[in-house]
């Protein structure tokens, strides 16, 4: 770096130059607004839920406690010092009272240990134990916090594979129509219109028709994903050919052109360059829409099907009023899916800024 | 004005036979057909299920059963629905009215609220109002309309009880309307579909509010600091005036074209609000013939959300001419 960029940044005189090894990191931590760094943890954290669901999630997502349907969430209560050898935590099983309406009460009686990092997992009770549901459990009795561990592999990932596919796709044709223009340009022009005066949810409906009742839970994620990049990529390709056009005609492309350089070379070396930062942005403020897309399929019960679980189908349960009323904890993974939207939106928005030349700090 | 109208109207014209193709080619290739479920009923003779396919055309290859559609399209008529067994231009209707007004209110309700909070934002910007306000921008452009829908019923039926015991009045869960709506009068069916209007006008709302009013501060801002507002302030008008006569009128233009592209998030998240509370609209409608594989239905649907959208994106251009003097039909046309 010049000394210029210095000169107008205040704060680089009186911070000491990061050193060791995630000088980067520090430096964009640093740089973030508190939302910015609320989102980057949340995602971290989300991520991490979804990479080790195993170790993570207490339970077996899909077992049923056949005793404990839609169990409010447990207290957590500390041990004496004198029960520490047992383990740091202990809840109070739950006792069903009133079959009818499934209104629970404590045991108390009974402490069921809660044991960090043992049996394989962060925290879990011991086998055969009574259960500890840290956000209550759902209509089968299975623990609702390990079905969000689980879930979040779907949320999560639909976002980054779509947003893979459908970028890919997009920047690689939307690049070349713009650089090359003719009748390639044209077709894709007109399906670009075409797709955008769709009412793609209305489409997205439609779509989801096809993947069949019966496939795994793996092959349905790659449908739904499928479906959703099909429908946006022609938008991204649009914007890309937009900014390949005009970057054409910019002097460096031409120096490129004069100094021999392949129409690929020049393709890949300083037109896609040129357009990556605006890409960067636009796909992680695009990514939200691949995950509300997964949730909103799950939830009609079009998308990914019991006993598979993903954030968008452990909220169906709220569809029925009574349980909606009865039971509010279902609605815990709606908040998963609003912070996992909100930090890619607010990620998105200070990457714009970042990566704004008008603003370089 | 009239050629702008007919050219756009031409243009409309293969984007919906594409589309109609599209979505036909879809659902013929689901596997299984409404009828599957019939089959598997022992009460039902094969000979009926014979019959019932000849009588929806199902035996037919797919080219000869899609001409035949358009064909009949063309004379407005959207073939029979299969479940409902009544056409399904009847059933279309009357559905597609509820999601025009649950659209339209939502959008008047996110410009009421959205362009005076983003003038007094971007005015007073970096104040304590404008950080708040942003922020909570930022939030309900990224709640979840679905979530948003299940956390307002949630505070609705907490909060049934208590209303209705203060003010004999509580908001309605869902629903298009009460129970004892054909009983009513005129103005009390008014009020009914009115009261249950309210939590999905406001789910709705929220999301275009945010994501309004936060492009109006960016759009202030930038006008704010140009020239000629300068100028204005230097003739010596005062701050309203050049606030209201000068930044707002400037300010409008991307506004309006902004409204129009949010349409057809509007018309999804429409659709999901509905499927969510239970209202009768063109979303639900479809969702439920999607999951019934009732083909005509769904194309009925697909067809009908597919104008209802272009005819609003007609209607943002209109009224971009209709605020900004600057825009006429020629060079929309052209474009």
């Amino acid at each position: 770096m010049s000394a210029a960029p210095q000169i107008l940044n205040p704060f680089q005189e009186t911070s000491p130059p990061p050193t060791g090894r995630f000088i980067g990191i520090r430096r964009e931590w640093r740089l973030g607004s508190w939302p910015v760094r609320f989102s980057a943890l949340c995602l971290t954290l989300f991520y991490l839920l979804a990479i080790a669901s195993p170790i993570i999630a207490p339970y077996d997502p899909t077992y049923q406690n056949r005793a404990l349907p839609d169990c409010p969430p447990m207290r957590l209560h500390l041990s004496p010092p004198s029960d520490w050898q047992h383990a740091f935590f202990y809840a109070y099983p739950m006792r069903m009272v009133d079959a009818q309406s499934r209104r629970f009460a404590e045991d108390r009686t009974v402490k069921s240990y809660v044991h960090l990092f043992s049996y394989g997992h962060l925290f879990t009770t011991e086998a055969g134990a009574p259960p500890y549901f840290l956000m209550g459990s759902e209509g089968l009795g299975r623990d609702l916090f390990s079905r969000i561990v689980y879930g979040s592999r779907v949320s999560m990932f639909v976002g980054l594979i779509g947003v893979t596919i459908s970028f890919g796709l997009g920047i690689t044709v939307g690049a070349l129509s713009g650089y090359v223009g003719g009748l390639l340009d044209n077709l894709i022009m007109r399906w670009s219109e075409i797709e955008m005066s769709l009412p793609s949810f209305y489409f997205l409906l439609a779509l989801a028709a096809i993947i069949p009742s019966g496939m795994s839970a793996v092959a349905t994620f790659f449908m739904i994903v499928a479906i959703m990049s099909f429908i946006s990529w022609a938008g991204f390709a649009r914007i890309i050919r937009g900014m390949a056009a005009s970057v054409r005609s910019v002097p460096y492309v031409e120096a490129a052109r004069a100094l021999g350089g392949s129409r690929w070379r020049v393709l890949t070396h300083h037109v896609m360059p040129s357009v990556l930062g605006y890409a960067i942005v636009a796909a992680t403020l695009s990514i939200p829409g691949f995950i509300l897309g997964e949730s909103a399929l799950s939830l009609l019960g079009l998308g990914i099907q019991e006993p598979a679980s993903s954030w968008g189908n452990l909220l169906a349960q709220a569809e029925d009023v009574q349980n909606l009323a009865r039971y509010p904890w279902i609605l815990i993974p709606g908040v998963f899916i609003f912070l996992a939207v909100m930090s890619f939106n607010f990620l998105g928005d200070h990457l714009r800024d970042r990566l704004d030349p008008s603003n370089a700090r | 004005m009239l050629r702008f109208l007919i050219k756009r109207v031409l243009n409309m014209i293969p984007l919906l036979i594409g589309i109609t193709f599209l979505s036909f080619l879809v659902m013929s290739l689901v596997p299984g057909n409404f009828l599957s479920n019939l089959k598997m009923n022992p009460s039902i003779s094969p000979q009926l299920i014979k019959e019932m396919e000849a009588e929806f055309g199902l035996n037919q290859p797919l080219m000869v059963r899609y001409f035949k559609w358009l064909w009949a399209m063309m004379h407005l008529n959207l073939g029979m629905s299969m479940a409902y067994h009544v056409s399904v231009t009847s059933l279309i209707g009357t559905r597609a009215l509820n999601t025009v007004i649950l659209s339209a209110a939502s959008m008047l309700f996110a410009w009421v609220i959205a362009i005076p909070i983003g003038i007094i934002v971007a005015v007073k910007q970096n104040s304590i109002w404008d950080r708040i306000l942003s922020f909570l921008a930022f939030f309900g452009m990224s709640v979840p309309n679905f979530f948003l829908a299940f956390l307002m019923m949630y505070v609705a039926l907490r909060t049934g009880p208590t209303m209705e015991h203060l003010f004999g009045w509580s908001l309605p869960i869902g629903g298009t309307y009460s129970v004892d709506y054909a009983q009513l009068d005129t103005v009390g069916k008014i009020g009914d579909r009115i009261n249950h209007l309210i939590l999905p006008v406001f789910v709705l709302g929220v999301a275009g509010m945010a994501s309004l009013m936060r492009l109006m501060r960016s759009q202030i801002l930038e006008i704010k600091n140009s020239d000629f507002v300068r100028t204005a302030r230097a003739k010596g008008l005062s701050e309203r005036t050049v606030i209201y006569k000068h930044v707002l009128r400037n300010a409008l233009n991307p506004f309006v074209t902004m409204a129009g592209y949010g349409l057809a998030d509007l018309l999804g998240g429409a659709a999901l609000v509905e499927a969510v509370m239970n209202l009768q609209g063109l979303g639900l409608l479809l969702l439920e013939a999607v999951r019934t594989l009732d083909i005509y239905l769904v194309m009925g649907s697909v067809l009908m959300g597919t104008v209802l959208l272009l005819l609003g994106n007609l209607l943002a251009d209109i009224a971009l001419v209709a605020v900004d003097p600057r825009v006429d039909f020629t060079s929309l046309g052209s474009q």
